[in-house]
């Protein structure tokens, strides 16, 4: 059936396709020919043209040592937009003369997370961080914390601009606070295993809430940052969300260079008011505002600024506080202040020793409120912390670390190992 | 009423700016940093990140570098995530939307080149692996002419008013690069086949260019410091296999190398890598000069 179709068809084009032939003239013909003629002609110097370039650039190659590449093309794939993922895992064998369980710091009410870890074997916060580009205006990053019990938090999830002019960069989520120098850091980034103290008593290790942040870097030739947060004060030293759920508030400023070629330094200076309503700690009850101011200094060396074989990190901190409000129903305004100053040394590659001492002070306290918490019974609480590390790679670390402590009323002796591991996307690393 | 408060503060950030200003160029290793004010002249100002003395892995995100990234219209780096671990912090808290990965001031040589030892496997296991490949381009001289073409039209792309100068440049750099190439690539001859130890795996680009030939790597894997027991391996292969020289890095700890070669009565000789790494590496054509005088004196 389609053979006689198209032998039709063949032949009605046949048809068409003479009959103008007999209908044209002889000059008509001819000038059709001259037409293909010409077209033929042009047709040939076109190939004869490329013929030439085609053997210009076959001659003109091997000049090249080594040809550009064509860029890769990525391959399609639904997962081609992944974010990036990291995982920290950490683990500890803890030995104390005290129950860890019943440590206390003299003098003040703890948050929940500023205790000590358990003794024994045990599973540190796993931290799981996904990070990636939303856009060309924003970045997003997630990071949960899952606890060795189970429990899954949200440690940090914030956006965060990418693309502000002049300077700028702004931030809204859950976040740790820019304040003071360890706060913003992620605890596995620390040089020692825990918090020091004044961290401890003062921010239940860090400071961490809901809330908006801007930041100014100046155009200076050195660093000079500004910033300023605003806070849900749901987070201790804060608590309840008080001032419809909007009322704590933290600046701070950034400055920062190289000395010379070998050593640089980063100093900062921040303060952090908090309001609390009902904030328990323990079952004991604070209405009021609390003020934080911390000065901060961080020295760095490294042989011709190559850390590589050895380096030393100098770190201290000082932090100044007073609480205005009503502790259990007592009337209280007091201040406080702590510090803690710290050395990391890397003798060989892979291998670090450190020493932190940290102290507080704190006023004494109302009658009323004599043999609570906040009574210190005449007692400044300090610690004093050795740490010996080795990492495997940039990846892999071991720790042990000694506290002797004489925070609580009963001096206490701690000894800690733990392992810290890093797996998946390569961070980079703050100073 | 916002656009038009818009453009009047655009307007007067151009006005107040002078006619015409320099480029900021924020090199992240010395060699680019040379390669730059070769293309640029007076018309880039640049701040180099590292020194030949640094090992480029391993640089910490440095308040100084955060303030001096913030001010650049363009970075050029090796790429090949050879920085990264210190320079993704560096452009993030530097606020800079211009050079921000994948924009035009961005720069990474890498990309230019093909590049080498690409891993056939991605895991952490086999060391400080680069998944694009190796990131020492620049031990090949070859490699620099590359990433000039490219770097000068970037230049270009992103201050067309001075476009005649790079190009200008660019082709007198061109002519002197290629003359000392045939020049390098003279004196170079007698070391084709030479056998030789590195310390690290950095130097792939430049065994491949002048025809060396690698026989160990002191390093267990890349960026993993010798161990004993892997220098006892290494030992044992260079008895096999002599070589004529151990190499290093300016950067590099001596130990290993003087180790290995005090045992197999072969000189361990350090390679300035980059502009600045030795006294005499002082700019990118001395970086080769001193290079090849080097080998040829290790050679011999």
């Amino acid at each position: 059936m389609r053979v006689i179709a198209s032998t039709l068809c063949a032949v009605a084009l046949g048809l068409t396709a003479i009959q103008p032939v007999y209908a044209a003239s002889d000059e008509a013909i001819a000038a059709l020919r001259q037409e293909m003629k010409a077209l033929r002609g042009d047709y040939e110097s076109k190939i004869q043209d490329l013929e030439r370039r085609l053997q210009q650039a076959e001659q003109r190659t091997p000049v090249q040592p080594d040809p550009v590449p064509p860029p890769p093309s990525a391959p399609s794939s639904p997962s081609a937009f992944n974010p990036a993922i990291s995982v920290i895992l950490n683990g500890s064998y803890a030995m104390s003369r005290n129950d860890p369980g019943a440590a206390t710091v003299a003098g003040f009410a703890l948050g929940e997370e500023a205790g000590r870890g358990d003794r024994g074997f045990s599973l540190g916060e796993s931290e799981v961080a996904i990070s990636a580009n939303v856009d060309q205006e924003f970045f997003a990053n997630l990071i949960v914390a899952i606890g060795g019990d189970g429990a899954i938090g949200v440690e940090e999830g914030y956006i965060q601009t990418t693309n502000l002019p002049w300077g700028f960069t702004a931030k809204a989520g859950r976040f740790f606070s820019g304040i003071g120098y360890l706060n913003e850091k992620h605890a596995h980034t620390w040089e020692f295993s825990d918090a020091p103290l004044p961290y401890r008593a003062m921010l239940e290790n860090q400071y961490g809430d809901d809330g908006v942040e801007l930041r100014w870097l100046a155009p200076t030739d050195f660093f000079l940052e500004f910033g300023a947060e605003w806070f849900r004060g749901d987070a201790f030293p804060a608590g309840g969300a008080d001032d419809n759920g909007a009322g704590t508030v933290a600046a701070f400023v950034h400055a920062g260079d190289d000395i010379d070629e070998s050593s640089s330094f980063l100093a900062g200076l921040s303060y952090l008011r908090t309001k609390a309503l009902d904030r328990d700690t323990s079952g004991d009850i604070f209405t009021g505002s609390d003020d934080l101011a911390i000065a901060s200094l961080v020295y760095k060396w490294a042989p011709d600024g190559n850390p590589v074989q050895t380096n030393v990190t100098l770190t201290g901190e000082y932090f100044f506080g007073r609480e205005d409000g009503s502790f259990n129903g007592v009337p209280v305004d007091y201040e406080r202040s702590g510090f803690y100053v710290q050395g990391v040394y890397q003798f060989i590659p892979g291998w670090r020793i450190g020493v932190r001492y940290a102290g507080l002070e704190t006023d004494d306290v109302p009658v009323l409120l004599a043999g609570s918490v906040l009574d210190d019974f005449g007692y400044s609480p300090q610690a004093i912390t050795a740490l010996l590390e080795y990492r495997t790679s940039e990846f892999g670390r071991f720790r042990a670390q000694y506290t002797r402590d004489d925070a609580g009323l009963e001096p206490d002796d701690e000894l800690v190992f733990t392992y810290t591991v890093s797996i998946g996307a390569h961070g980079a690393h703050s100073f | 009423m916002r656009n038009l408060f818009l453009a009047a503060v655009i307007a007067g950030a151009t006005l107040t700016q002078p006619a015409h200003a320099a480029l900021n160029v924020f090199a992240c290793e010395p060699e680019w940093g040379a390669l730059a004010l070769e293309l640029g002249g007076d018309n880039v100002s640049i701040y180099t990140a590292t020194t030949g003395l640094q090992d480029p892995h391993q640089v910490q995100a440095r308040p100084s570098l955060i303030a001096k990234a913030r001010a650049a219209d363009i970075t050029v780096c090796t790429g090949a995530e050879l920085e990264t671990a210190w320079l993704p912090m560096v452009v993030q808290k530097s606020a800079n939307a211009n050079i921000k990965a994948g924009s035009s001031g961005s720069f990474e040589a890498a990309s230019f080149v093909r590049l080498l030892d690409v891993p056939a496997k991605l895991d952490r296991a086999e060391g400080d692996v680069h998944p694009a490949g190796n990131p020492h381009i620049q031990t090949d001289a070859r490699n620099i002419l590359i990433v000039a073409k490219a770097l000068s039209a970037r230049f270009v792309l992103l201050d067309a008013a001075s476009a005649p100068v790079y190009e200008q440049r660019l082709a007198d750099f061109t002519s002197r690069w290629t003359a000392s190439l045939a020049k390098w690539e003279a004196a170079a001859a007698p070391l084709k086949g030479t056998p030789i130890a590195v310390q690290h795996a950095g130097w792939v680009y430049m065994i491949n260019w002048l025809g060396l030939k690698q026989i160990a790597i002191l390093e267990p894997k890349p960026g993993v410091p010798a161990s004993s027991g892997h220098l006892a391996q290494v030992l044992t292969t260079l008895e096999r296999q002599p070589v004529k020289m151990i190499i290093r890095a300016a950067y590099q700890s001596d130990r290993a190398s003087q180790f290995i070669g005090e045992r197999t009565k072969t000189p361990a000789i350090i390679l300035p890598f980059t502009v600045g790494g030795t006294d005499e590496a002082k700019d990118l054509f001395s970086l080769y000069d001193d290079t090849l005088k080097r080998l040829l004196a290790g050679a011999k």
